[in-house]
């Protein structure tokens, strides 16, 4: 279920050593082709190994040209539609087009912070040898401990 | 010295703690182990260090890669933890450990409040009405934590904007450990047992996919999360397709045997998850269920859960519970399939018809999005095939396939490692099982050992996917248990201090070892004209359709509707055998290829314990996920006890034996009263 890489969009990140969509692959699918030996377009990334392709969009999200989309497999899926995201900083925007050429589109929001805003430990308790071991209701950090109701242990 | 393909440049590191994974649990760990390490540094003057090691890059590893549309593990205030480990007992036919869920029931909204103040959007209801993530604000909601109402869509579940959920929780465990304590690209193949005691565990050892490197650490303590096992039987779509696995294709099993060779015991592995899913893309089906009520029929419109609900009662008590187990709802799925009534839909146009009929106008115009953000945030495939078949779900009925079986602990399964559970709860602390004589005797008595998390190899913990006989962790839950390990692991390591490791293996064995398919190549590759046809080895790719091919038609796999007997495991048997030997034979003809022979490595011994545990189970007991036909009936009486393994590298063999399981809550409130 692969995607693809265009070769009219995709400028292989500007000559670093390293795409973002190698960078990101889970799955370690995404290749440079430095001299082209492999798709005849040098200084191009392309999917390697296309039926590892859990489809899961993290080069096409993070693909800064927008030069990746997925050809939905073609073992299974008749041709024609498409599946394209735009993803910013907090939303994700959709586009949708069917087969038959209905098109949708939808945006999500994504995330209620700016990126790299997280305070790890800012306002948060301390952790005390003393509870070491405790699990977590030692530190309860959030708030979200749930001490049960004790009858209900019944080998205590 | 820079290194070669042929000749990689070694890397040798020593650390207080090794995290393996980058997925939930390890960023758990990653985000609660610093702290401890600050405590124990200013309280004891000891200073610890950690370095995590993920073989991909963080922000977008782990099953949690794609993103999700749900919590699914999510107590609030008005819940008990009982109530959680009840559910996740009987999900499981009654045999997980109380112990092990009713501590992560207890601890894991934390987890989730954490997200939700590191910027996760979580829906709400205000007033009566559904808000997503973003939008509740604005409505007069709140947070979790302050009491605010989520979206539940079942009793445990709770509805996200989850598209970003790795991104945000990679970005919280990264920050905490910082960049120079991780190592990213970096598979580790194998774990190193220390020299002076081979139940302990002193190093581990892996490869770098982008340069030539080996990387050999050394440690007192270890987190191995490294996921469940995708791809070791054949799947339903074997061209382009096989790579829409349900559970990510890279969980390879890596958890499960690189424990198993350094000798910790698994527990539970005869248990699969044989998801019943949309077909062919794998979306997910809760939202339809739970949220939009949808029911799911055969090709007549038949409700097959009401048609065939007798069927329930062959299987007390966990046929009556309110809730049926996920394994008995397949069952009752497979018989419309056998019997020719097949396709299986899920009624969608039916579902949205109604809710429109009871909804508000703005919810409703909120719907479509909603079902669509569903596969959208998590499964982007299925929306692939709904645009190319055109499917409108509004409009046209989608089917549902029972899919391949998948080995997991966090999700509806519970295979996975033996690990020491809390000492609060109630659990066993001595073996009283009839066959207790059998458990090999250096193994731990009864369900806690000192050290929450940590396995029957000392020094080695695990987490998520890796701690078997409990299930139902999920997202939350899993990154709660690499908290949890996190912590044991800091006072493992102080209570060790003075402890320096030893492998019990040469680094140069162990280079020749992980490279040795490399080396395989190089020394035949110019013996044959074709590179893939060649009688002195064997391509990754081809040992797992072997792998797939042996498990799919002999271990229950789909190709035989998940029938298996004694018979034919032990004609699996005998192949597993054959194929693990050519293991040693796999080639590799660059590191993208050096990564596949290890992965499918993983899977071989991990297949090899799946059906070592069901031939040892004489009964079938997830009826629905696989089926002794030479035992078909679940046999309460010998075999409500967990089944527990050991595995010896040296000899390359398994030995496998009961432990018994114990109730620490009481089970009987989940069942229907005078049903039986």
């Amino acid at each position: 279920m692969p995607t693809f890489v265009r070769t009219d969009k995709c400028d292989g990140c500007k000559g670093g050593d390293r795409t973002a969509c190698m960078y990101i692959c889970p799955h370690d699918l995404m290749k440079l082709d430095v001299d082209g030996s492999a798709t005849g377009h040098a200084m191009k990334a392309y999917n390697q190994e296309p039926d590892q392709c859990w489809e899961c969009y993290s080069c096409v999200k993070i693909c800064p040209q927008n030069a990746i989309e997925a050809r939905h497999y073609a073992d299974v899926v008749p041709l024609g539609g498409s599946v394209q995201p735009l993803r910013g900083q907090d939303s994700i925007m959709w586009s949708i087009k069917f087969r038959n050429g209905t098109m949708k589109r939808f945006k999500f929001p994504i995330r209620t912070t700016p990126e790299g805003s997280i305070d790890c430990y800012g306002g948060k308790p301390k952790a005390v040898m003393a509870n070491i071991g405790k699990a977590l209701l030692t530190r309860d950090v959030m708030g979200g401990y749930r001490a049960g109701n004790p009858a209900e242990l019944i080998c205590k | 010295m820079a290194g070669t393909f042929g000749n990689p440049e070694v890397v040798q590191e020593e650390v207080d703690i090794l995290l393996i994974g980058g997925g939930m649990a390890a960023c758990g760990a990653a985000y609660e182990i610093m702290p401890w390490i600050q405590a124990a540094k200013e309280e004891t003057g000891i200073d610890i260090t950690v370095k995590l090691v993920d073989k991909a890059a963080m922000d977008r590893s782990g099953a949690v890669a794609q993103g999700l549309s749900a919590i699914n593990t999510y107590i609030g205030p008005h819940q008990d933890p009982a109530d959680y480990a009840r559910m996740v007992s009987n999900d499981l036919m009654g045999i997980t450990r109380d112990d092990l869920a009713y501590d992560l029931g207890r601890n894991v909204d934390d987890s989730v409040h954490l997200f939700e103040e590191w910027g996760l959007p979580i829906w709400k209801t205000v007033n009566g009405e559904r808000f997503d993530g973003a939008t509740w604000p604005k409505e007069g909601g709140k947070l979790l934590k302050d009491g605010g109402d989520p979206v539940r869509s079942g009793k445990w579940q709770i509805m996200i904007n989850g598209e970003s959920y790795k991104w945000i929780v990679a970005e919280a465990a990264k920050k905490a450990l910082g960049s120079d304590n991780i190592q990213e690209r970096v598979f580790i193949v194998k774990l190193v047992n220390d020299a002076n005691d081979k139940n302990r565990v002193a190093g581990a050892v892996g490869f770098s996919t982008r340069e030539d490197k080996v990387y050999v650490y050394k440690f007192k303590a270890c987190l191995l999360a490294a996921g469940g096992c995708v791809n070791i039987f054949r799947p339903r779509s074997v061209g382009e397709g096989q790579g829409r696995a349900w559970y990510p294709v890279w969980n390879a099993g890596s958890t499960y045997t690189m424990a198993a060779e350094a000798g910790a015991e698994l527990t539970m592995m005869e248990n699969r998850f044989v998801p019943a899913r949309f077909k062919d893309g794998y979306g997910p089906v809760g939202a339809w269920f739970l949220l939009f009520k949808a029911q799911a029929t055969n090709a007549y419109g038949e409700v097959y859960m009401q048609k065939n609900k007798e069927m329930l009662n062959d299987y007390p008590p966990y046929g009556q519970a309110a809730v049926p187990a996920s394994c008995l709802r397949n069952h009752l799925m497979l018989k419309e399939m056998k019997e020719g009534r097949g396709p299986i839909y899920m009624d969608t146009v039916t579902a949205l018809a109604k809710l429109r009929e009871t909804l508000s106008p703005r919810e409703v115009k909120h719907l479509e999005a909603e079902a669509w953000e569903d596969f959208l945030d998590m499964c982007v495939g299925q929306c692939g095939i709904w645009v190319g078949e055109n499917v409108e779900p509004e409009k046209k009925n989608s089917e549902l396939m029972p899919t391949e079986p998948y080995l997991l602990g966090s999700h509806s399964g519970c295979c996975g490692i033996w690990a020491s559970g809390p000492e609060d709860v109630g659990a066993p602390t001595t073996e009283e099982h009839a066959d207790k004589d059998k458990i090999p005797a250096h193994l731990p008595q009864g369900w806690n050992w000192g050290y929450r998390g940590m396995t029957t190899v000392r020094g080695l913990f695990t987490a998520g996917d890796g701690v078997g006989a409990s299930g139902h962790k999920f997202s939350s839950g899993s990154h709660t248990e690499g908290r949890m390990a996190a912590q044991s692991m800091v006072k493992f390591v102080i209570d060790n201090k003075d402890w320096t490791p030893t492998l019990d293996t040469s680094v140069d064995e162990l280079v020749a070892e992980i490279y040795q398919p490399v080396r395989t190549y190089l020394e035949h590759k110019d013996y044959t004209t074709a590179i893939d046809v060649n009688p002195h080895y064997i391509t990754p790719r081809m040992l797992q359709f072997r792998l797939q091919k042996i498990m799919d038609e002999y271990v229950a796999g789909v190709a035989t509707y998940y029938n298996t007997n004694g018979h034919m495991l032990a004609v699996a048997e005998e192949k597993l055998g054959m194929l693990k030997e050519d293991a040693m034979k796999m080639r590799a003809k660059d590191l993208h290829e050096l990564l596949r022979a290890w992965e499918n490595y993983h899977r071989i011994l991990t297949a090899e314990a799946h059906m070592k545990h069901i031939q040892f189970r004489e009964e079938s007991r997830y009826p629905g996920f696989y089926y002794r036909t030479d035992y078909n009936f679940v046999d309460e009486q010998n075999w409500k006890c967990f089944v527990n393994s050991i595995y010896d590298k040296n000899t390359k063999t398994w030995t496998v034996f009961k432990r018994a399981h114990k109730d620490l809550v009481d089970k009987s409130k989940l069942f229907k009263p005078a049903a039986h």
